[in-house]
């Protein structure tokens, strides 16, 4: 799927005026959402954790914070790409949603630090969900804080209001681009889940 | 009442241990004057909005370094399963240390914000305004956070890599509210951040302090 929307993307590139960076459009943008959904995905299965206290909800919020982390850390690097082609810097600190990402990505790598610094068992699981549960209110703060911030590089032409900026049919790409990347996102978390499982069964039975 | 009676003990419990020890708020004070000589020297001459910028860092170090101790006592003395095992609300553990830290930050603000003034340029009511409220925030998320880093290895590394992250909208706001002409939206995302934040830090403490 992601091939068929980069092909496509490829093809439309060329007709995307004011697009100085037209062809990495399709992949910071479903890059960047997919991070955030993955990030969500981690958050929600960490109240489930909280809520329920089924430890099951501890591995699965981790996985899908670690592959999170991974679209965080992609969404910065096309992100400068961008930048460097459309104002033709690798970093511009005006442009502060790629700033917010970066507080994000910084706030998520410190999860990881939380969570090895602490001793297996319930007491890692429950200070490690309640940190994710922050991570998810601050992404609609770090929104709100860079909006406040009241200066917008990026064209944001999907969330725009009035005359739209984008054609339905790059919109039609975009979406098979978005939609790749989220499986994309979703085989990794289930393959790493499936791992981190067997190695917990190996441990168990080692022990 | 019974719920704030706990918390209140609590609260007056770190500032006498204050009062007697003297080692958190007098090393604030120091640390924030320190920084603002630092700062002095880092800025090239006549930088006043960058001046506003570095408040906010300060205030937001000299949080943390109050942060760090925050639990120090109870870690040291061994007594936080003897808090935690205490028939009351654990939140109002939280909230008893929020209050103490709360108290300490704004002594060494009294000292600090006219030292800025002096040093600097004048300090607004926008920006008075504005620090108080971030005060809260500081606070409330600083000190479930202390009591996350308390509990692995590496505490004192590890406080400012979980705090620093979250306390850069309270920047952004604090910075806004203090060199913007309207002010008054940067205070109300600040108020916002205090809400959320604080009732957050409420509904979890409980998870963080029970094994």
């Amino acid at each position: 799927m992601l091939g068929v929307g980069f092909g496509l993307a490829l093809l439309w590139v060329g007709e995307l005026e004011g697009f100085a960076a037209g062809g990495i459009f399709f992949l910071h943008v479903p890059i960047a959402l997919t991070a955030y959904a993955m990030l969500g995905w981690g958050a929600w299965k960490a109240l489930r954790l909280l809520w329920t206290g089924e430890e099951r909800y501890d591995l699965e919020s981790y996985t899908a914070i670690h592959i999170g982390v991974i679209f965080a850390l992609l969404t910065l690097v096309t992100g400068s790409i961008w930048a460097r082609a459309e104002w033709l810097v690798w970093w511009d600190w005006r442009d502060r949603q790629l700033v917010a990402f970066l507080i994000l990505f910084l706030f998520y790598s410190a999860y990881f630090m939380l969570r090895y610094s602490l001793e297996p068992g319930s007491g890692r699981m429950r200070i490690s969900a309640v940190y994710a549960l922050f991570g998810a209110v601050l992404i609609p703060m770090s929104f709100l804080a860079v909006r406040l911030a009241d200066q917008f590089l990026h064209r944001t032409p999907l969330i725009r209001r009035g005359t739209p900026d984008i054609e339905g049919s790059v919109l039609a790409v975009f979406g098979v681009c978005l939609a790749g990347m989220l499986a994309l996102a979703a085989a990794m978390y289930a393959v790493e889940l499936a791992g981190k499982r067997l190695d917990l069964r190996l441990r168990e039975a080692h022990a | 009442m019974t719920y704030l009676r706990d918390a209140a003990a609590l609260a007056r419990k770190d500032l006498l241990l204050e009062l007697r020890g003297r080692e958190t708020v007098p090393a604030m004070v120091l640390f924030v004057v320190a920084v603002f000589v630092a700062f002095r020297f880092a800025l090239p001459q006549e930088q006043e909005a960058a001046a506003q910028g570095l408040l906010w860092v300060a205030i937001v170090l000299t949080a943390l370094l109050g942060l760090i101790r925050a639990f120090v006592p109870e870690r040291e003395q061994g007594v936080l399963d003897a808090l935690v095992l205490a028939p009351c609300d654990r939140s109002a553990i939280w909230l008893g240390k929020a209050l103490a830290v709360l108290a300490f930050l704004l002594v060494a603000e009294a000292a600090a914000v006219p030292l800025f003034g002096l040093f600097f340029t004048e300090v607004t009511a926008a920006t008075v305004g504005a620090i108080l409220l971030a005060n809260v925030g500081l606070c409330a998320v600083g000190t479930l956070l202390a009591a996350m880093a308390v509990a692995g290895r590496a505490r004192e590394v590890l406080l400012p890599l979980l705090f620093l992250p979250l306390s850069i909208p309270v920047v952004i706001g604090g910075v806004g509210a203090t060199v913007s002409a309207d002010p008054a939206r940067y205070l109300g995302f600040l108020a916002l951040y205090d809400a959320i934040f604080a009732i957050l830090a409420w509904a979890t403490f409980e998870y963080v302090v029970t094994e």
